[in-house]
Formats: structure tokens, C-alpha cells, sequence
């Protein structure tokens, strides 16, 4: 027992060294296998303060470039909203509607922290629980999907962006409905690839890809992009297509968080399923 | 030796606020990120205690890691350069200057042997550190085309911030 502990003392250093790089590796395996590591990440207060100053500041460079942004999003809504007034002339029943609650709620955020040259990359935004943000909602901006949410505290949260290889969505093809999986490749911010479409259907250069309300957490049609380039593996069924993503995530300044109203209620139903 | 206490605090907090809210945002390309926060570790003295030296490791790890939402990885990473620190010490300097007590900053070792210093270091924790985030072999030659280029960066900006401290 002596010698023992006289071996550990002299050779303390590395010791401490195979210790301490156990602790590192047990934290890596664990967050590998489960990524809701609670204590560990960016929404805990003191580091969602940091970013939040830091994000306040950096805001006034990118002033204009926000402006056109909400100007541009202004300018379709309005669209939409005249094309409702426009059909509700044709068709004036006045049909109050009591039974549906809105299916989707929608919370603008600030993203305070954001990365795009990892292999997963988280975004972290200025609400929390307190106004209503919670785990497993969905993340948008003007220009497409952006993420979902995975960690909440008081006042802020992260998740997972779309550029992290563990985040995968359902994605369509507008075009003919074939869905997907879509997955980034981990190579560039801008691009992504659509999986698991099968090579007997007609796909185009620049087809639009949105997402395809198979999810709990996206409601359907939300822009994800348009096909950039296209081939077939040999001795596969299936394309393997590369999406040229819509938002910018460079420059991602605000975007909406999802709330789906029925998300419980969707997701026990669906496992009822699971044991038959 | 308080009066250094106090300095490698601020060092400490100036480097992570520097790497978490500026370096982390450089990005060319997609494929380069320069990590700079080491220089804490590389300018600790050469007498630090061996059990100072892997705490406050990994205590800059860790703090890193909060920030990037990357739990253990640079904590690894940087513990591992605090393990190889005495080794690397040994290799590019001579007994004398490591047994006098010095900092192994540029002006006491020479800019030749602190080039060696710092570009031994910077390819141990990026090593660790890019294929540790890769979490496989696979893309063995991508992600080492990242870590290169990443460390180039390093390099460079850790001599740039020694010359620009150490001027005069």
C-alpha cells in the first residue's frame, strides 16, 4: 500500500495528466451520445450575458443589411395579405373559426452566438423560458430553416443549427413531393445534402427543397433551398443531391422561433404506434 | 509574485473573451479557425508546479469548451499540451534558462527558438483538438487540411502578439 501511494506521489504529474484527460474524454463520449449535457453550454446566464453584450455591440454594423431584410419580408407579407383580401371578395362567408387554435406560434429571437466552420454548430439566441421558448422548437428565419432549440434557461437558449451533422430535417421537393432526409455534409455553410430520394423520379438544377410538415417541429413548406447539383452513386437506389441552403447563415441577425401547439398532442398520438 | 498573479488572471480572461468573441467569428472559408487562447499556457513560467500547470489547463479548456458548447474537447486538448509543456520546454531551450525561473516569451528565448516553441505546441493542441471534434479517422485528410491551415493562423497570430507585447 506504502509503495503504491509513493509511486502515485512521484509520478503525480502523470497521474494527473491520465485524470484529468479521462474527465475530458467521459464528457466527450457522454455529449456524443446525448447532447442535453445541462450545465455545460451556452444558454447557462453568465455566458448568454457575454454574447449578448458582445451581439449588442456588433449590431450597428450590420444596421442596413437587417433593415433590407425586414423590408424585403414586409414586402411578401403584404403580398400575401392582399391575395387573403382579394379571395375573401370572391368568397365572402364570414366563417368564424373557434374550433382551431393557431397551430404554429411564432416568437422573434436574436441570435447572440452563431458559428459556421465547425463540424456542429450551435446558435444561441436572447429568449428563454421565460418568454416561452422550449425545447425541440424549431428555429426560422425570413430566408429558410435555421435550427432547433435544444437547451433553454431563463433567458436564453441554444440549438442546434442546421450546419450540424447530428441535426437532420424531412425535406421535400416542392415540385413533385418526393421527401427526404436532409442532413449538412459538414463541408460548407451554404450547402447540404438531400438523402434517400429515389433515383426513378426527374430531378432539376434548381428545384426548390422546403421542408415537408412530416416533422412536429417545422410546419410545412418552410423554404430549406434549391438543388445545386445532382448524381447517382453507383450501386445505390438513391441521388445524391446537394442543396444550396437559403439563409445566409454568415449573416444571421433575427429569426422567429416555432412553436407547434399540437406537438404534444402529435407526439402521443404517434407512439402509440410504436408498441403494435 | 502577486503582482503576476494578477497579470496572468487578466491574461487569462482577455485571451477567452478574445477567442470566443472575435477568432471564433474569423472565418475564411469555412475551414480556418486560429486558436490563440494556448498562449496562456505557453507563457506560464518554466518553475510552475506540475499540478498548476495541468489545473490551470484545464481549467482554460473547460472554460472554452462552455463557450463553444463543446464539452471536453478543448479541455483535452489543452491538457494534453500542458502534459507535453515540460517536454517541449526541454527540447528547444537550454537547462540554464529553464532552471533561472524565466517566462518562455520571445524576448528571453530568441524569436528562433521561441518560433520552434510555439509551432511544437500549436500542432499538439490542434491535433488533438480537430480530430477530437471530427470524432473519427474518417476524412483523415480533410480535417488535417483544416488543421494545418488553422494552425498557420495560430502561428502567425501568437508571434504577431509577441512582438507587438514585447517591442520594446
Amino acid at each position: 500500500m506504502r509503495s503504491l501511494f509513493r509511486f502515485l506521489v512521484r509520478n503525480y504529474f502523470l497521474m494527473m495528466f491520465l485524470v484529468l484527460e479521462a474527465i475530458s474524454l467521459v464528457l466527450m463520449i457522454s455529449f456524443n451520445n446525448y447532447q442535453r449535457v445541462t450545465f455545460f453550454n451556452s444558454s447557462n446566464n453568465i455566458v448568454g450575458t457575454v454574447y449578448e453584450k458582445f451581439s449588442n455591440m456588433d449590431d450597428y454594423f450590420s444596421l442596413g443589411r437587417t433593415n433590407a431584410r425586414l423590408a424585403a419580408e414586409n414586402a411578401s407579407l403584404h403580398k400575401q395579405l392582399q391575395s387573403r383580401i382579394m379571395n375573401q371578395e370572391k368568397y365572402p362567408i364570414n366563417r368564424p373559426d373557434t374550433v382551431d387554435a393557431p397551430a404554429y406560434i411564432f416568437t422573434s429571437a436574436k441570435v447572440i452566438s452563431n458559428s459556421v466552420n465547425k463540424q456542429f454548430n450551435y446558435i444561441s439566441l436572447n429568449k428563454g423560458s421565460r418568454q416561452g421558448i422550449k425545447p425541440d422548437m424549431g428555429i426560422i428565419s425570413p430566408e429558410g430553416v435555421v435550427g432547433v432549440i435544444t437547451n433553454v434557461s431563463a433567458n436564453y437558449s441554444t440549438g442546434l443549427s442546421l450546419l450540424n451533422k447530428r441535426f437532420s430535417i424531412p425535406a421535400k421537393i416542392t415540385k413533385n413531393n418526393y421527401f427526404g432526409a436532409l442532413v449538412w455534409d459538414g463541408e460548407h455553410y451554404n450547402t447540404a445534402d438531400l438523402k434517400e430520394i429515389p433515383f426513378h423520379i426527374i430531378v432539376n438544377v434548381g428545384d426548390t427543397v422546403v421542408t415537408s410538415g412530416y416533422s412536429t417541429i417545422f410546419p410545412e413548406g418552410i423554404m430549406i433551398g434549391t438543388i445545386k447539383k445532382f448524381d447517382v452513386e453507383s450501386g445505390t437506389n438513391f441521388y445524391n443531391i446537394k442543396v444550396e441552403l437559403s439563409t445566409n447563415f454568415k449573416t444571421l441577425k433575427y429569426v422567429e422561433v416555432v412553436q407547434n401547439t399540437k406537438h404534444a398532442e402529435l407526439i402521443k398520438l404517434q407512439s402509440n404506434n410504436v408498441g403494435e | 509574485m502577486i503582482k503576476d498573479f494578477g497579470k496572468y488572471i487578466i491574461m487569462f480572461v482577455v485571451l477567452v473573451l478574445a477567442q470566443v468573441l472575435i477568432l471564433n467569428n474569423i472565418q475564411f472559408s469555412g475551414l480556418i479557425n486560429p486558436y490563440i487562447y494556448i498562449l496562456f499556457i505557453l507563457l506560464l513560467p518554466f518553475t510552475i508546479p506540475g499540478y498548476l500547470l495541468l489545473g490551470l489547463s484545464f481549467l482554460l479548456g473547460i472554460s472554452i469548451d462552455i463557450f463553444t458548447n463543446t464539452p471536453g474537447i478543448h479541455a483535452g486538448a489543452t491538457v494534453l499540451l500542458g502534459f507535453m509543456r515540460p517536454g517541449i520546454a526541454q527540447l528547444i531551450s537550454s537547462r540554464e534558462i529553464i532552471e533561472k525561473g524565466n517566462t518562455p516569451n520571445i524576448t528571453q528565448l530568441g524569436f528562433a527558438s521561441f518560433l520552434k516553441y510555439t509551432v511544437l505546441s500549436v500542432l499538439v493542441h490542434h491535433l488533438f483538438l480537430f480530430y477530437a471534434e471530427a470524432f473519427s479517422f474518417g476524412g483523415f485528410f480533410e480535417t488535417l487540411l483544416r488543421c494545418t491551415l488553422s494552425s498557420i493562423f495560430s502561428i502567425v497570430i501568437i508571434l504577431a502578439s509577441q512582438f507587438i507585447i514585447f517591442k520594446n
